[in-house]
């Protein structure tokens, strides 16, 4: 056990931070916080895939002219840069999805005069019972 | 084949996205005519397309590699009988619910915002054509994350209406944006066992992969992500509010369209992607999907039966109505899968309308879709209410309706496969579905209007597009073969790559 938590200790951080993203989203009653712990969800999963592309002993995916990496090594390794293009992909829809989202609590905020899940739902309750009366 | 259809599958999918940068740059009077001309092209790219796959054979399969990298490299556009099916769906409905759009707006958005909202709304069709087309698992999340903003987006314009739009829009965005990553780390699963990102590359490389967990894990990361998107119960629950409250004209086009492309997506990754496992998606199938799919049904039409609000009743039903294409799938015989994909060209074609056509009549009474603001229009509207009211026989499944073809092949289908108990269920679901529609029917006729008995104007460009798709309603429920055919087709182009 304390081996593979050596050897994998980056996934068990994924998994940490994964979990504690969603719990985040799922307990937090302010909206603001709720895209906090979205973050870090998405983020776990960023960190997943860029350890996916790491090979041990691997370096930087740039291949020389001269066909060694500059060491004079001839059948030189090269980490996978593919999660990495993946990646920015992922970070540019995480950043567009906060944006959105902190857009939309800017809204909430300026017509329900809070950002607390119970307080918004408080309202909401008295509109409907408002337009079940009328 | 002539040269410049070959490039097809990219031009469908790149008419709406470029024209919403376009559209958002012109001015706000021409915003409408911009995107009814784009979607409309859209959907005449796409008639060309199934046409010439038509001609083509049962099991053609059209690529297009996009910057010219073949596959596994490079991202593939990718068609078959099961992608021009679902296409053609997309953007007919698409076109239809564009051209009601605009006189569906009315006052919900204020007139120089109407460019910006059009552009959302090309962005949301043109990233719901990209995912059906896509052929690559990566850029599919990217396609989702496209359509699913813009649909955001386009749900909290309702704010101007009721500002509880707002919180509705921010649920949706959570909770898609956590589906959507779901999806991505089940994609990051596959990924690294395999080594690819293409759909049938990766087919065909999972079965060789020796460690099964992970690829399972990956599996159970993928459909749960997907079925957020598909509101497939009991991850639904963004649904109903997200339709209640966005303007109208919104949720004519995504109850039409926006679930019916991610329910693709589930089937696609199902049977293609982890076509080369004969027993775990089967068994998801069978003992995840059908379960599922039958609470859906119970709870979407109990619920709409007691809902006071119209419009959020016909969005419960959307639930219900998931539920019978995510059954038909579940079945996961050729002819489950055809009654899945018969019923999302049909519920497309059902529920477009009836939200067209609650919309034209809301309109008479400022927006207002409650039961009793309602009350005695159907009376008041005719051309409006008896196009609305054709769409709704259809849902129940009267005969002669294309609701009824429907049913009957998914109902066939399952007592072929021999659960019959689940034949019974859809029955008695079908049955209660007459209650709320009854409700809808007695308010709109028979319920005394509080004011004048008179005729209220009624706008040719709300019932033009309902009466489309009420026609269409009945056009496929008489002459059924067509979709019937196409459906088929596309079940067996996807079982084609299950051996």
């Amino acid at each position: 056990m304390a081996d593979l938590l050596l050897s994998h200790w980056n996934y068990f951080i994924v998994v940490l931070l994964m979990m504690i993203g969603l719990f985040i989203v799922i307990s937090s009653m302010n909206l603001v916080k709720k895209l906090v712990g979205l973050s870090i969800f998405q983020t776990s999963v960023f960190l997943l895939y860029i350890s996916l592309g790491k090979i041990e002993s691997g370096t930087a995916p740039i291949i020389m002219k001269s066909g060694h990496d500059g060491h004079g090594n001839m059948d030189i390794l090269y980490s996978n840069p593919l999660p990495h293009v993946l990646i920015l992909t992922a970070i540019v829809v995480g950043v567009a999805t906060t944006a959105l989202g902190l857009a939309l609590v800017l809204r909430i905020k300026a017509s329900f005069n809070s950002i607390e899940e119970d307080e918004i739902l408080n309202v909401k309750r008295a509109i409907n019972s408002r337009s079940k009366s009328s | 084949m002539i040269d410049w259809m070959f490039h097809l599958p990219a031009i469908i999918v790149v008419i709406p996205l470029l024209s919403a940068i376009i559209v958002a740059l012109l001015p706000s009077r021409i915003g409408w005519i911009c995107a009814s001309i784009s979607s409309g092209l859209s959907f005449w790219a796409a008639i060309v397309l199934t046409a010439h796959m038509l001609d083509a054979g049962s099991l053609m399969r059209m690529s297009y590699f996009l910057g010219g990298w073949p596959p596994p490299w490079g991202i593939e556009f990718s068609v078959d009988h099961a992608t021009t099916l679902v296409i053609l769906v997309v953007t007919g409905l698409g076109f239809v619910s564009t051209l009601s759009s605009n006189a569906l707006l009315l006052n919900d958005i204020h007139s120089d915002d109407r460019s910006r909202f059009f552009a959302a709304w090309l962005l949301t069709l043109g990233g719901l054509l990209g995912l059906v087309m896509t052929a690559d698992a990566f850029n599919l999340f990217v396609f989702f994350e496209i359509s699913s903003l813009a649909s955001v987006t386009l749900v909290a314009m309702g704010s101007g209406r009721d500002k509880r739009a707002l919180v509705a829009a921010f649920n949706y965005l959570i909770i898609g944006a956590i589906g959507a990553t779901f999806y991505v780390i089940g994609v990051g699963f596959c990924y690294a066992m395999t080594g690819t990102l293409n759909m049938v590359d990766m087919a065909n490389r999972l079965p060789l992969v020796t460690d099964l967990v992970p690829v399972y894990i990956g599996l159970a990361f993928m459909v749960s992500g997907v079925m957020v998107k598909a509101a497939v119960f009991p991850v639904h629950f963004w649904l109903p509010p997200s339709y209640g409250f966005a303007p109208m004209a919104v949720t004519s086009l995504l109850a039409a369209i926006a679930t019916k492309a991610a329910l693709y997506v589930l089937i696609r990754i199902m049977m293609t992607i982890f076509g080369g496992f004969p027993d775990m998606p089967l068994m998801i199938m069978q003992w995840v999907f059908i379960p599922l799919a039958l609470m859906a049904i119970l709870l979407g039409t109990v619920l709409a039966i007691y809902e006071k609000d119209a419009k959020m009743m016909l969005a419960q039903s959307s639930v219900a109505q998931i539920g019978y294409i995510v059954l038909g799938f579940g079945v996961a015989t050729l002819a489950g899968v055809q009654s899945g994909f018969i019923h999302i060209a049909n519920h497309a074609m059902i529920k477009g309308g009836m939200f067209i056509g609650l919309g034209g009549m809301a309109i008479a009474v400022a927006g207002k879709t409650r039961m009793t603001s309602l009350a005695g229009l159907g009376r008041r509207m005719p051309i409006t209410s008896t196009g609305f009211l054709i769409c709704g026989l259809s849902l129940i499944g009267v005969p002669l309706t294309a609701g009824f073809i429907s049913k009957f092949y998914l109902v066939s289908a399952i007592i072929a496969a021999g659960y019959w108990q689940i034949a019974a269920i859809v029955l008695l679901s079908s049955a209660l579905s007459v209650i709320y529609l009854w409700r809808l029917v007695e308010t709109l006729w028979f319920a005394p209007a509080d004011g004048v008995e008179t005729r209220l104007p009624e706008q040719a460009m709300i019932y033009i597009p309902l009466w489309i798709l009420a026609i269409a309603n009945i056009w496929f429920g008489i002459n059924a073969g067509m979709i019937t055919g196409l459906a088929k087709m596309a079940a067996t182009s996807l079982f084609g790559g299950m051996s």
